[in-house]
C-alpha cells in the first residue's frame, strides 16, 4: 500500500462514526450476533409428562436457567404439536397475516430456547418488523421518558415529568445519583407527572428493596429493574436465580407494582461468560424464563450494551429479533432505544426505524425528555434537542411513536405548574424549600446548570424522612389539595385507587387520562393485515400533524407591507433604442409578492438591475410581462420587445434570466435559477452584463455560488412563491410598461 | 353478579362492586374529601387477595398461564409482612441458604403464611439450587 494517503479516506476517517470500532465476529467470546457456530442445534425430549433433555443437554447437565424454563417454560402439548412443523412453517406463519397472533403465541409456547431463535433467524429485517407490528401486545404503541437531572433538582424534575406527561408519554422513570435521594425523585415525578396528564406511571430504578419500599408508600407504580442474563455464571453473579427473581416479581405484584424484566443481547459477552453463544440465542434463554416466571413484560433489545452488538455483524438486525422473540412469547416489549447505539445520527436512526416502524408497546425504554448533559441513565440516545426531529419522523411517516407536539406556552404553563406543586407539597411536608428561583429556571431554563445549587445535605435528610416516617402518596394528595393544586391532588389518589384494583398488572398495561387502563387483555392487537390493527389516522393523526412550527401555506405566500412597489403605464411597445435593455417582470412582482425568496425588497433588485444597466452604458426599460409566469418566457417576451433585443426577466421569488429575442424561449444567455444565493450586487451584475450584450461586447458570465442545501431549505417556499405568481398570471394579456416610483 | 373473568376486566371501571381495599372500602370511598378528612390509611391502598386472585383469574382466561401462576403467588404475598417477603427474596438468592432453610422457609410458607403456591416454588428453588451448587458454601448438595 502507498504511503500517501487519500484525502478522501482521511476526511471519512473523521466522521463520527468513526469514533467505535467494528469488529468480526468471535464465537468463542461470545461476539456473535445470531446462528452462533457454537448454539446449540434445537431439541426436545420428554418422558412421561417431564422433559429429559432440551437443545442438546440432558437434564443431568442442565444449569438453573434450563431447568427453570423446563420445569415451567414449555407447554408440552404444544411441544408435541411443534414437533411436527418445520423451522420454516413456522417461521412463514409469524409473517403470514391469515395466521392470527393467538395462534403464534400458543405455538412459542411449544419452542425451546434454541428453537426460537432459530426460527425467529430466518425472517429478514423486513419480515422481522412486520412480525414486531402483528405480534405486538397491546393495540396502540406507546413510549416511555426518562426524567433525571445532575443537580436532581426536585423542581426540574417535576417540571420535566410534566412535560413528558404532556407530550403523551405513558410512563416517566427517573433514578438517582446518590440513591438516598429516592423517595424525593419518585415524589417529583409522581406530582410532575400527575400535573401533565393523570394516568401516567412513575418509577424510580433504584435497588429493590428501596424500590418496593417506595412502592409500599404509594410513590411509584411500576419497576424494570429485574434484570435477567442468559448464562447462569452471569445469572449469579447478577446475584440471582430465575427462582428468586421470580419470587421478587410476585412481591412486587402483591404490593400492586407493575413489573417489566430487563434482558438484552451482548450482556453475557460483557461479563465474559458467554459460554461460546450467540447473542440471539442466549437471549432467546433469557426470554423463555421470563415468560415462565410470569413477567407481564420485559424491555430488551440489547439496552444498555447495544453498542457492543452494533459493533457485529447483523448486530441491528439482531437487536431487533430480540424485540420479535419476546413479542411473540406474548410478552409486553419496551423496546430499547434508550442507551446511546452509535456516535453516527444516520445509523442510530436507521436502528430506531426497526421499532419505530411497526411499533411496539414502549417505542423505547427511556426517551430524555431533558437534554442529554441531564441523563443520569448514562444514556438520552434520543433527547430533548432531538423532539423536534421524532415528531418530524412520525409525520413523515405517519407512524404513531407516543410523543405528542406541544405548542411552547403550554409546555411552560405546565412546567412551572408542576414546579409549583412540588414546591408547595415540599413546603407542606417540611422539606427544604423550593425557591421562586428554582420554579423560574425550571419553567425556562435548558438544562440543570440554569438552576441555582440546593442544600445536598438537608434533602438527603428530607428523603431519608420520607422513609423513617412513611410519608406516604396519601401525604402528598393532602398537601397538594391544601395548596389549591385540587386537579393534581386528584390525579394522585386516583394512582392509588389503581393500586387497589390492581388491573395494570396485566399485559402492557397503560392508563388512559380518565383512569381507563389499557392492557393487551381489554385493548389487544389484532392486526390481520391491511385495514386492521392499530392505524394512525383521524384525530390521532391530524395531532401528530400539527407540529408547532408547521406553517399555513397561505401565509408563507401573501405580501407584507403596503402598497405596491410599482406602477403600471400603459401597454408596452416594441422599442426603437439600439441600446435600449428591457427589464421585464412576472405578474406578481412588487405587487400580489414584494419580495424574493430570499427577502430582497423587490424595489431594490429593480434598482440593482437598473443601476447594471446604466453603470454598463444601456438604457433600461421596465415592463411586467403578464401572459405566463415562467421565467423563460418573461425573459423572451421582453427581450422581443427590447430596442437591443435583450432582456432580463425576473420572477418574484428572484429567479432571473437574460435573453435575446432571436433565441427560442427556453434557450438563454445566461440563466440564474439559484434564486436564494443572489445578492443585490448580483442583480446588479446581470443588469451590467445585459447591457453588455445589448451593446455587442465581450461578456464573462456573473460568477455564482453553489448551495446544495438550497433545494431541501426552499422547495417548499419556491412552490408557493410560483404557485402564486402564476395566478397572478392572465392568458393572452398585454405586456405593460412599469414605472419605479 | 358472579365474577367473570373473561368480561370483568378492567374490575376497576367493570365491577367495582368487586374491588375493595383491606379494611374494606370500596373505591368511590377512597374520596379527596375522605383522604383530607384523613379517613383513608395509606396502608389501605393496596389490592386484596381476592382482588390478585382475581386478575390471576383474568390472566388465565386471556391465556397467560405463567402471568397466573405469579399473580396467584402475588395474591398469597399480599398479606405477608414485607420485611418478611425481603428475607424470604434473600434467602433465594445464591449461595444465600442451606437446603434446610429453604424448607424452613417453605414450611412457614405453607403452614404459617397460607402460601403453599410459594412454599411449593421456594421447595423447587431448593432442588434446582441444591443440584447446581448455589446452596450456602457449608451444605452444598452431593453432586
Amino acid at each position: 500500500m502507498s504511503a500517501r494517503r487519500s484525502e478522501r479516506f482521511v476526511s471519512r476517517e473523521g466522521r463520527a462514526l468513526r469514533r467505535e470500532l467494528l469488529i468480526s465476529p468471535h464465537p468463542r467470546l461470545g461476539l456473535v450476533a445470531m446462528d452462533g457456530p457454537n448454539d446449540p442445534e434445537p431439541s426436545l425430549e420428554v418422558v412421561d409428562g417431564s422433559v429429559v433433555a432440551m437443545d442438546g443437554k440432558r437434564a443431568t447437565e442442565f444449569d438453573v436457567i434450563d431447568r427453570f424454563v423446563a420445569r415451567y417454560g414449555i407447554d408440552l402439548d404444544v411441544a408435541a404439536e411443534a414437533a411436527g412443523l418445520a423451522d420454516d412453517d413456522i417461521a412463514r406463519r409469524l409473517v403470514d397475516v391469515d395466521v392470527p397472533r393467538a395462534e403464534v403465541v400458543r405455538l412459542s409456547r411449544g419452542l425451546t430456547p434454541a428453537r426460537l431463535a432459530r426460527v425467529v433467524s430466518l425472517l429478514d429485517p423486513v419480515e422481522l418488523m412486520f412480525a414486531l407490528k402483528k405480534l405486538r401486545a397491546r393495540r396502540a404503541p406507546a413510549n416511555q421518558a426518562h426524567v433525571t437531572n445532575l443537580k436532581e433538582n426536585p423542581a426540574l424534575l417535576a417540571a420535566d415529568a410534566a412535560e413528558a406527561a404532556l407530550r403523551g408519554f405513558a410512563e416517566v422513570e427517573t433514578t438517582v445519583g446518590v440513591s438516598r435521594y429516592a423517595p424525593l425523585n419518585a415524589i417529583a415525578i409522581l406530582v410532575g407527572s400527575q400535573t401533565g396528564r393523570p394516568g401516567v406511571m412513575t418509577q424510580c430504578a433504584v435497588e429493590e428493596r428501596r424500590n418496593l419500599q417506595l412502592a409500599i408508600q404509594g410513590l411509584v407504580t411500576y419497576a424494570e429493574t429485574l434484570s435477567v442474563y442468559g448464562t447462569e455464571p452471569v445469572f449469579v453473579d447478577g446475584d440471582d436465580t430465575p427462582w428468586s427473581k421470580a419470587f421478587l416479581a410476585s412481591a412486587y405484584a402483591s404490593r400492586g407494582v407493575k413489573v417489566r424484566f430487563t434482558s438484552g443481547g451482548g450482556s453475557e459477552a460483557l461479563m465474559g461468560h458467554a459460554q461460546g453463544c450467540s447473542m440471539l440465542y442466549l437471549e432467546a434463554r433469557c426470554l423463555a424464563a421470563i415468560r415462565a416466571a410470569g413477567s407481564q413484560g420485559v424491555q430488551n433489545g440489547s439496552i444498555s450494551c447495544v453498542a457492543l452488538v452494533l459493533s457485529l455483524p447483523g448486530g441491528v438486525r439482531e437487536i431487533l429479533a430480540e424485540n420479535v422473540l419476546a413479542a411473540w412469547l406474548d410478552l409486553e416489549v419496551a423496546s430499547g432505544n434508550d442507551a446511546i447505539a452509535s456516535h453516527s445520527e444516520i445509523r442510530k436512526t436507521a436502528k430506531l426505524m426497526g421499532q419505530f416502524l411497526p411499533g411496539t408497546d414502549f417505542v423505547t425504554s427511556g426517551y430524555s425528555v431533558m437534554p442529554r448533559e441531564d441523563n443520569t441513565f448514562g444514556g438520552g440516545n434520543y433527547d430533548g434537542d432531538d423532539l423536534e426531529e421524532w415528531l418530524t419522523l412520525q409525520r413523515d411517516w405517519q407512524v404513531d411513536a407516543g410523543i405528542e407536539p406541544v405548542a411552547e406556552d403550554e409546555v411552560v404553563r405546565v412546567r412551572e405548574r408542576a414546579a409549583r406543586a412540588v414546591q408547595a407539597v415540599f413546603a407542606g411536608l417540611g422539606f427544604p424549600p423550593v425557591t421562586e428561583a428554582e420554579v423560574e429556571a425550571a419553567t425556562y431554563g435548558y438544562a440543570s446548570r440554569d438552576l441555582p445549587d440546593r442544600d445536598r445535605a438537608a434533602d438527603v435528610a428530607a428523603a431519608d424522612r420520607v422513609l423513617d416516617e412513611r410519608i406516604s402518596a396519601l401525604d402528598v394528595v393532602r398537601e397538594l389539595h391544601a395548596a389549591g393544586f385540587v386537579d393534581v391532588a386528584e390525579a394522585v389518589l386516583a394512582m392509588q385507587r389503581q393500586r387497589v384494583s390492581a388491573d395494570y398488572l396485566q399485559t402492557a398495561a397503560v392508563i388512559e387520562p380518565d383512569g381507563t387502563v389499557c392492557s393487551a387483555v381489554s385493548d389487544p392487537n389484532r392486526y390481520e393485515g391491511p385495514g386492521t390493527g392499530y392505524r394512525l389516522e383521524g384525530e390521532r393523526w391530524e395531532l401528530l400533524q400539527r407540529l408547532p412550527y408547521v406553517l399555513d401555506p397561505e401565509r408563507v405566500s401573501s405580501p407584507n407591507g403596503a402598497g405596491p412597489v410599482v406602477s403600471e403605464a400603459h401597454v408596452a411597445t416594441i422599442g426603437d433604442r439600439p441600446d435600449e435593455v428591457v427589464i421585464a417582470v412576472g405578474p406578481a412582482f412588487g405587487g400580489a409578492l414584494r419580495e424574493t425568496i430570499n427577502g430582497l425588497d423587490h424595489a431594490d433588485v429593480l434598482r440593482a438591475v437598473v443601476d447594471g444597466v446604466h453603470e454598463a452604458g444601456a438604457t433600461p426599460r421596465l415592463v411586467r410581462i403578464r401572459r405566463a409566469s415562467d421565467v423563460a418566457f418573461i425573459g423572451h417576451d421582453g427581450a422581443r420587445l427590447s430596442g437591443s433585443g435583450v432582456a432580463v426577466g425576473l420572477q418574484s421569488k428572484g429567479t432571473a434570466v437574460i435573453h435575446r429575442a432571436d433565441l427560442q424561449p427556453l434557450d438563454n444567455l445566461e440563466l440564474f435559477g439559484m434564486s436564494p444565493l443572489y445578492s443585490l450586487d448580483s442583480y446588479r451584475a446581470m443588469g451590467r452584463n445585459a447591457a453588455a450584450y445589448a451593446l455587442g461586447e465581450a461578456v464573462g458570465p456573473v460568477p455564482t455560488t453553489l448551495d446544495n442545501f438550497a433545494r431541501a431549505k426552499l422547495i417548499v417556499r419556491t412552490t408557493l412563491l410560483h404557485a402564486r405568481e402564476t395566478a397572478e398570471a392572465v392568458p393572452g394579456a398585454e405586456p405593460v410598461e412599469l414605472v419605479l416610483p | 353478579m358472579a365474577f367473570d373473568p373473561a368480561s370483568d376486566y378492567p374490575l376497576g371501571a367493570r365491577r367495582p362492586d368487586l374491588v375493595r381495599t383491606p379494611s374494606g372500602l370500596a373505591l368511590d370511598e377512597l374520596s379527596l374529601d375522605a383522604v383530607v378528612d384523613g379517613l383513608v390509611d395509606a396502608h389501605d391502598l393496596r389490592a386484596t387477595p381476592e382482588t390478585l386472585r382475581r386478575q390471576s383469574a383474568v390472566a388465565l382466561t386471556a391465556g397467560r398461564t405463567r402471568l397466573a401462576d405469579n399473580l396467584a403467588r402475588a395474591a398469597e404475598l399480599a398479606t405477608v409482612p414485607s420485611e418478611t417477603i425481603l428475607e424470604i427474596y434473600t434467602a433465594l438468592r445464591p449461595h444465600r441458604s442451606t437446603a434446610a432453610e429453604l424448607e424452613a422457609w417453605a414450611a412457614r410458607l405453607e403452614t404459617e403464611l397460607g402460601a403453599p403456591r410459594c412454599a411449593e416454588f421456594v421447595r423447587e428453588a431448593a432442588a434446582a439450587c441444591a443440584a447446581r451448587g448455589l446452596l450456602r458454601v457449608d451444605e452444598r448438595a452431593p453432586v
